[in-house]
């Protein structure tokens, strides 16, 4: 085994998949001013990615933020600046928790749902029979559900970070005894606009990246129960990897 | 896949696509229906050649076409009901109103106006290949092609949609294609059959003259003899020299 070579195969085959997987996207932006005109489909898709995942953004938007009110609070705690616990709060998570975390659980919950869905409708022929009924399944399957995907995304964000927020609150001062006032006004003084920009931006490309990802997997997963299963846990790999790299290039840029 | 393959199929019969398994029939309907494209030699469908047409106009064709997949591929997030209104609802503007009468009319040509509400996943195998020849005759296609329609099905279930196919081609006027390894079956309801082995078309005629088809493959297939032109054992080296060479790895 020559290891030189394997590494230039390998490195070939991730410059395809990228090649193949940006060609899918341009597909799917060029199919999307028709899709938009079924806005129900859309809507319907933002349901299942976004309402139904509500519970989980949720309860973890609560315990992150309780966690980040009990370690900001520790740490500020040591500079005797607590009152700054609302900005601590609110910052990390608009601009960085927030998006991210987000993400991630959207990638497990949501984008496992799609990939496993458009998989299962690829190995049980629903997509050639659309097909056969003059039916184009991009534009009739896979363009709503990226959309919803993609609208769903800083949706769900900013509910995290707003339960976050009252998280933190909740620790901070409901139990950790930071003064109210300090806390709500520190927070509104000091977080501007552009912090929240940031995090819309990240959370939007997160959103593509993930929605793409998950409806590329399952679309073009192998149609036998494992490659569903392999589709569905490439997506929950890939995301998870595309959202941190990602986050890192987005959090440089804004600098 | 295939070698000198040459058919003609002919407007308003039944036409019987037969063969040993993994001989090509699937990939013949793919190539009917322009889900594959040969590499080399011509397939003309209604007037069109499948190995040019362009997208557009492979989708205006196929609005005159409709297909029963093996599993019926209902969709199965939508209702009986909203499966088989499913191409009129992407096709047409036909108000609510004339949508559900469509869907009621043939839904009852199946026998399913009952099912109407029902999802897929209430639905036995028979029922859903019914549902799924529903749909593919709601908007009204000139040809209809069956794709293993009596795999897993029970007797009463398989009567019913041999009688279907017959039926609906008369009553219609369609142009049927029917791709089954159940001889006997389809003997009952096919004007023309072609078995296909090896690639090519080994035996064409009524089901009648296939009976007494002079060749050993016919003989075989239509006997259901396990062992013949098409063997029973898959390639392999000499029995015992494998046997003998002992602890080699496969």
């Amino acid at each position: 085994m020559n290891p030189i070579r394997e590494l230039w195969k390998s490195l070939k085959e991730t410059l395809q998949d990228l090649g193949a997987i940006t060609r899918f996207l341009l597909r799917l932006i060029a199919h999307s001013p028709r899709a938009l005109l079924r806005f129900e489909l859309i809507v319907q898709q933002v349901f299942n990615s976004g309402a139904l995942s509500l519970v989980i953004i949720m309860l973890s938007g609560l315990f992150v933020g309780m966690v980040l009110g009990l370690q900001g609070f520790q740490l500020l705690q040591r500079f005797g600046s607590e009152e700054a616990l609302g900005t601590a709060a609110t910052i990390g998570l608009v601009k960085e928790l927030g998006p991210v975390v987000t993400a991630l659980l959207f990638a497990g919950r949501a984008g496992t749902a799609l990939a496993s869905e458009l998989g299962l409708m690829r190995a049980t022929d629903q997509l050639s029979a659309m097909e056969m009924m003059a039916v184009d399944p991009i534009q009739r399957v896979v363009v709503p559900r990226f959309l919803g995907g993609v609208i769903t995304m800083p949706l769900l964000a900013a509910i995290f970070s707003l339960i976050g927020i009252y998280g933190a609150q909740l620790v901070g001062v409901q139990i950790m005894g930071v003064d109210s006032g300090s806390f709500w006004s520190q927070m509104r003084a000091s977080v501007d606009l552009r912090d929240v920009n940031e995090g819309i931006v990240k959370s939007c490309i997160f959103g593509i990246a993930c929605s793409l990802i998950a409806v590329y997997e399952g679309y073009y997963a192998t149609p036998t129960a494992e490659g569903v299963g392999r589709a569905t846990t490439r997506t929950v790999v890939t995301s998870a990897v595309v959202v941190l790299f990602l986050d890192y290039l987005l959090t440089a840029a804004f600098l | 896949m295939f070698a000198g393959l040459d058919m003609d199929i002919a407007r308003g019969r039944v036409t019987a696509i037969m063969g040993p398994s993994g001989t090509g029939k699937t990939t013949l309907l793919r190539l009917i229906t322009g889900q594959a494209v040969a590499d080399s030699g011509s397939i003309h469908v209604a007037g069109t050649d499948m190995r040019s047409v362009r997208r557009a106009d492979l989708y205006v064709l196929r609005q005159r076409m409709g297909m029963l997949f093996q599993n019926g591929a209902l969709l199965t997030d939508l209702s009986v009901f909203e499966n088989v209104a499913f191409p009129l609802r992407e096709h047409t503007d036909l108000p609510e109103r004339l949508i559900r009468q469509l869907v009621l009319t043939k839904l009852q040509a199946v026998g399913l106006r009952g099912a109407a509400p029902l999802m897929p996943a209430e639905l036995s195998g028979g029922m859903t290949r019914r549902v799924a020849l529903a749909r593919a005759i709601v908007m009204d296609p000139e040809i209809l092609i069956y794709d293993e329609p009596f795999v897993g099905l029970d007797p009463i279930s398989m009567g019913v949609i041999l009688r279907l196919i017959r039926r609906l081609n008369d009553a219609l006027g369609l142009t049927s294609i029917v791709v089954s390894h159940n001889v006997q079956e389809i003997s009952t309801v096919a004007d023309t059959v072609f078995l296909l082995s090896g690639g090519k078309v080994v035996a064409r005629g009524t089901p009648q003259e296939l009976q007494s088809y002079p060749s050993d493959v016919v003989r075989q297939f239509v006997g259901g003899l396990p062992d013949g032109p098409v063997p029973f054992h898959y390639p392999a080296i000499d029995y015992f020299s494998e046997l003998l060479a002992q602890g080699e790895d496969h």
